[in-house]
């Protein structure tokens, strides 16, 4: 596996202060094949063919020199693919599903395809921060060099063809994981979820489909993917719904500021103590903890920065934590240990690189 | 039970969900092909389009001739399903996955109302379309379904109908209408 560090998630881009990372994923079927629910194995290896000969074709391989790098999940150990999911580079469904599935993935991590998850392709750009016109921009480069020596199943009126229904016509996702511990303090999570819904928006938890909203994190969302050009939904995605959801959150901050200022203050500095002291952590205690702290850094209440906390968010998490010191896995109470004594450590002395274990 | 539009006997029977409230539509033959549902199989195509029967006898190899999909009896009511990967209606509203390209079509008007209802009412694809020819894949389909045609012969050659039956499944999945 690459540097644990180089994902965008450890990175600081615009909005940062609310917006983690955003991403644009197109979901792309082979012509004249079954989608992956309905195929063989032999019919998903055939799918691996195709999109291995095309990403190693591609205009994008020619023209970076690395190249994509292939990596087929049903061989590969299990930590590189929970690490792969902790990166949200994968679903954790893919990295544990069985069959025939690969992904190929850019250098720099930005850059992904999914091959044989719910469709044959789910091509993905991710960016730091709000940058979702640079993801946009990356995944239909990426799309249409693939397209180059691949037919994409495309239906006259239904336009691109999803194994789920409710994906066709652009088949794209535009998300962004926020951070909204203001929104949270100030009891307004209701109105954020209802200002959702009424946008047509998906609210999930930290780690996609399914999951919880560890530590404030939420992804955000587009549903409609039909009766409107790709360009229009990145508009109203990137220009009206994000500064809306954006805006509350920084309201909500302000609001807190200015008259619970010394609760805020309280709730971040006992996190901030608490990571300081802890001998042993669990990696969702961790996160809730570094939440608060990435909250008190933003609002200048601690002098952490932010990409210390970002990459810290990352490595606390189990395969990443392996990762930073292989003695995480030797046991449940060492791997808390060995998690409380990292976190302890990086807060200390931030300025130091973190630790280069490959 | 008669025909919603005319008072021919109905053939084909749905339960809609509209707006969360169930709606019941019995159709002719005639009017339930004009609204694009599949026919039931007790009632073949040439029997209300003798002119198609010849068609349907000559193009009725494995991908089963003029319609994308048939429907399946099960108790009194028809469940349509997809000529193309063999997925029933049922299963695709269980799964809520389809399972191939054809789909689309077999499972239409049906689902047509889920996907519109799932996109606020939006009907039709607006955005781009695919920008390459895709010739290299075809021609490697083309390859892959040789192959299984002359494994399906062996198969049928040396009598081992069970690796013949799987053969032919897979290969059934080839022969889906162009999406």
């Amino acid at each position: 596996m690459t540097p644990p560090f180089s994902a965008a998630l450890s990175q600081i881009g615009p909005d940062s202060d609310v917006v983690v990372t955003s991403r644009v994923r197109l979901a792309r079927n082979i012509a004249g094949l079954p989608f992956v629910g309905r195929a063989s194995n032999a019919v998903r290896l055939e799918v691996m063919r195709i999109v291995r000969r095309a990403v190693d074709h591609s205009a994008i391989a020619r023209a970076n020199r690395e190249g994509l790098r292939w990596i087929e999940l049903q061989t590969a150990p299990s930590r590189d693919r929970i690490l792969l999911a902790e990166r949200h580079l994968v679903s954790r469904h893919f990295a544990h599903s069985e069959g025939p599935r690969a992904l190929a993935l850019s250098h720099d991590e930005h850059a992904s395809v999914m091959v044989n998850e719910e469709d044959h392709l789910r091509i993905q750009c991710l960016c730091a921060g709000s940058g979702l016109h640079e993801a946009f921009t990356a995944a239909f480069e990426l799309e249409s060099a693939l397209a180059d020596s691949t037919r994409f199943s495309f239906h006259p009126r239904w336009g691109y063809l999803t194994a789920c229904p409710t994906n066709v016509g652009c088949g794209i996702r535009l998300s962004s994981m926020l951070h909204l511990p203001g929104v949270v303090i100030m009891k307004e999570a209701d109105r954020i979820k209802r200002a959702a819904a009424d946008l047509h928006l998906a609210v999930r938890g930290y780690y996609g489909e399914g999951s919880e909203a560890i530590g404030d994190f939420y992804q955000f969302s587009n549903q409609t993917t039909l009766g409107a050009t790709e360009e229009q939904l990145l508009e109203e995605f990137h220009h009206v719904i994000l500064p809306q959801i954006i805006g509350y959150e920084r309201e909500a901050r302000a609001a807190a500021m200015d008259r619970h200022r010394a609760r805020l203050e309280d709730f971040v500095l006992r996190s901030n103590a608490l990571l300081n002291a802890a001998r042993l952590l669990t990696a969702d205690e961790a996160t809730k903890h570094l939440s608060r702290i990435r909250l008190g850094s933003v609002l200048g209440i601690v002098r952490v920065e932010l990409a210390t906390i970002q990459r810290l968010l990352l490595q606390v998490q189990p395969a990443h934590l392996t990762v930073v010191d292989p003695r995480a896995t030797e046991g449940d109470e060492i791997e808390r240990e060995v998690r409380a004594s990292h976190v302890r450590a990086a807060l200390a002395h931030p300025a130091q690189p973190p630790a280069q274990t490959e | 039970m008669k025909c919603d539009i005319c008072d021919k006997a109905a053939v084909v029977h749905e339960t809609l969900i509209r707006n969360a409230l169930a709606v019941e539509v019995h159709l002719c033959a005639e009017h339930a092909i004009a609204a694009g549902y599949p026919l039931p199989i007790e009632q073949p195509i040439a029997d209300i389009f003798p002119q198609l029967g010849e068609v349907a006898k000559v193009e009725g190899g494995i991908s089963g001739g003029v319609s994308a999909s048939v429907s399946v009896s099960k108790g009194k009511e028809r469940v349509p399903r997809c000529t193309a990967c063999g997925l029933t209606y049922t299963a695709f509203r269980k799964s809520g996955h389809c399972g191939c390209p054809a789909c689309y079509d077999a499972f239409s008007p049906a689902l047509d109302q889920v996907i519109e209802r799932a996109q606020a009412g939006a009907t039709h694809h607006v955005g781009r379309s695919p920008t390459g020819d895709g010739g290299a894949n075809a021609e490697r389909l083309q390859a892959m379904r040789a192959k299984l045609m002359r494994d399906l012969e062996s198969a049928i050659a040396s009598e081992n109908y069970e690796r013949a039956a799987k053969v032919r499944d897979e290969l059934r999945l080839f022969d889906a209408p162009p999406s």
